[in-house]
């Protein structure tokens, strides 16, 4: 494993209950990296960010991070690999009991020994860093669709992850929103230097910010490309891989 | 680099700029973060000698890892700079926290919401969960999620579990205050029914009265625990079951899981310990106010003096009565929690699952309830009771 390499997937095989959804796949991700696992709807990239984040135990293959394989320890071991992460869910997933601070305070309050004042003073942070100072002592329910994934980005971001992991980050959101949370989210990892991984199956956004990345295909179950989203438009001859960029090229040019 | 030092901060002055010299490792996690308050703006602990500086800079050249608890000091510090109209040179700090302080801007940060702490009833919560493992542990049979909460509310009643105050108080609010009325309405109209039939049967036997003995007892050991658990049941059961459905379909439950926040501490140990608590509760009051609705048809119907009446009900009644239902009640209160959590956190994660989870734990309640009844009324029969 290569000394820049954070996280290392080898051999990977998911799948619910006998139903296989993705094998043999194998990618790694550099330390500092933007990396996009990409593929149409229903190729299972949820379902790979779900075994990257400890929500589901791989049928075969290792996940290493940073060296360490994620599965073969017990959930302490887990818990504290994944302490180190922070994941955006596609639709925020706020815990709908908690206000906005109190969502981006719970891990705090967790996990450290910080007194009240020091979490409050970091929460704020936090929420200001996405934008989101206005609205910290709103619900959940009260948010639009777009200030539900900024307090999720503040939530991810609340513990100073090294990883963050990102389900459909842009996904119904209009392009605007769409086009400014992307910018958020560069802002942000210049300024902290994380490692992002991003799952999506839209490209502006993928093209925009990703700069490795695999590609899964649903028919095949497995990763039928490999490298940034850049790379693949320009350079990939798979045909399903084109047909994918070139749909997307031809929404963008209008 | 000074990666394990602790992170310092230190003022040099010269003339009107000052500059603060940050080092060592800046980690928010470890709390040892200085605070700008601390962090001597010139105005403080300088000499009558040296005038407040016209601007501030930074040398970061021995500044270790930092994450946002540098940015978070040097925010504050802006804003403390900006009030009292400092200037802020930002030349000397790393590009990247530049980059961050860029996002960020100095109006007066509105205050955070109040905190919701943990009061009276979450420290009620933690003597509760004592009890409760300790009945627990006694059951013997124990579901993978029963022994699961048993070694959480272990935990729990040595505070080393992370259930918050909150979730068990709005949960005992769920559980208990919100269902009195209708557990007044349907206790007093079963104690009067009761009350109907046995004088309308009793009459014909001159044996008027035992009238009182008849919806005493019957109340106290049968009616009343298996009402109020049914009750329970189709509100708080299924409440419940729907709540974490909805959870589930949302998401929230893998967030916890990501965070490391087991789910069983967050969701489930308040549910089913509200619950429990509250349904011995709901049990003696139902008793009260269903012998009240025997009482008022009795004394209507009868010719009884109602002092005679109430007499008569004491007699018939002995505390062992109310200990039985109260066992009852617990272990009702208990299977209602467990199943329906159990039920919400299983349900699938669309809409539709979140009603069918809702409709199956209140059917399992409601048998569930009627089937243990039947074990205690065997159970006290052996026992000769
Ligand atoms: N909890 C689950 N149980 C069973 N099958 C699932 C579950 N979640 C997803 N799937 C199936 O796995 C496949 C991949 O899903 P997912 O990873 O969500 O795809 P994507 O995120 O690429 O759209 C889909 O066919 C979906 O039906
Ligand atoms: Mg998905």
């Amino acid at each position: 494993m290569a000394a820049d390499t954070i996280l290392e997937v080898q051999g990977l095989e998911l799948a619910y209950g006998t139903r296989v959804i993705q094998r043999d796949l194998g990618f790694s991700v550099r330390r500092g990296s933007i990396f996009a696992v990409m593929g149409g709807s229903g190729c299972g990239k949820s379902t790979v960010l779900r075994s990257l984040v400890g929500l589901l135990r791989p049928a075969a293959g290792r996940v290493l991070v940073g060296g360490e394989d994620y599965w073969a320890g017990d959930a302490a071991q887990r818990e504290a690999i994944g302490r180190r992460f922070g994941v955006l869910f596609q639709n925020g997933a706020l815990w709908s009991s908690l206000s906005v601070a109190e969502n981006v305070a719970l891990p705090l309050r967790m996990f450290t020994r910080l007194d009240n004042a020091a979490i409050d003073s970091l929460v704020r942070l936090k929420l200001a860093l996405v934008g989101m100072e206005h609205a910290a002592a709103l619900s959940p329910s009260e948010l639009s669709g777009g200030m539900r994934k900024r307090a999720g980005l503040a939530r991810a971001l609340a513990l100073d992850p090294e990883v963050l992991f990102f389900d459909e980050p842009s996904a119904g959101l209009d392009p605007v929103t769409s086009k400014r949370l992307d910018d958020l989210i560069l802002q942000l990892r210049d300024g902290f230097g994380q490692t992002i991984v991003l799952v999506s199956h839209e490209l502006p956004s993928l093209l925009a910010i990703a700069d490795d990345g695999v590609f899964l295909d649903a028919t095949t179950r497995t990763a039928i490309a490999h490298g940034s989203p850049k790379a693949l438009r320009d350079d990939s001859i798979n045909p399903q891989v084109q047909a994918f960029m070139r749909r997307e090229r031809l929404e963008q040019e209008g | 680099m000074s990666e394990a030092n602790s992170p310092k901060v230190t003022l040099r002055q010269d003339g009107a700029h000052a500059t603060l010299l940050l080092s060592g490792a800046w980690i928010g996690r470890s709390g040892d973060t200085p605070r700008p308050a601390e962090a001597m703006l010139p105005e403080h602990g300088t000499g009558a000698d040296r005038a407040t500086p016209a601007s501030i800079g930074f040398d970061a050249t021995r500044l270790g890892r930092w994450d946002s608890a540098l940015i978070d000091f040097l925010w504050q510090l802006r804003r403390l700079a900006a009030g009292r109209g400092i200037g802020f040179d930002e030349s000397g700090l790393p590009d990247a926290s530049r980059r961050l302080l860029s996002l960020l801007d100095d109006s007066r940060p509105a205050p955070l919401p109040p905190r919701r702490g943990p009061g009276l009833l979450a420290r009620l919560g933690g003597a509760t969960t004592t009890a409760l493992t300790g009945a627990l542990n006694n059951t013997g049979e124990l579901s993978s999620l029963l022994g699961g909460l048993t070694l959480r509310a272990g935990a729990a009643s040595l505070g080393r579990a992370r259930m918050r105050g909150i979730d068990l108080l709005d949960n005992l609010y769920d559980a208990g205050p919100s269902a009195l009325l209708i557990i007044t309405v349907v206790n007093v109209l079963v104690g009067a029914i009761l009350a109907f039939v046995g004088v309308v049967q009793l009459r014909r036997l001159a044996a008027d009265s035992f009238v009182a003995n008849l919806v005493g007892l019957a109340l106290v050991r049968e009616m009343v625990p298996v009402m109020t658990a049914i009750i329970m049941a189709g509100r708080t059961g299924g409440a419940y079951a729907a709540r974490i459905a909805t959870m589930q379909g949302n998401e929230e439950l893998d967030a916890l899981a990501a965070t490391g926040i087991p789910a069983t501490d967050y969701i489930v140990l308040p549910a089913v310990l509200s619950l429990t608590a509250m349904m011995p509760v709901l049990y003696l009051y139902g008793c009260v106010v269903g012998i009240a609705g025997g009482f008022v048809v009795a004394i209507a119907m009868l010719d009884i003096t109602p002092l005679a009446y109430i007499q008569q009900t004491r007699m018939s009644l002995p505390v062992g009565e109310f200990g039985f239902g109260l066992l009852k009640s617990f272990a009702f209160g208990l299977m209602i929690a467990v199943t329906s959590c159990r039920i919400g956190m299983k349900a699938g994660r669309s809409a539709a699952d979140v009603g069918s989870a809702a409709t199956s734990a209140v059917v399992v309640g409601i048998v569930g309830t009627i089937a243990l009844d039947a074990v205690f009324a065997v159970v006290a029969n052996a026992v000769g009771r």
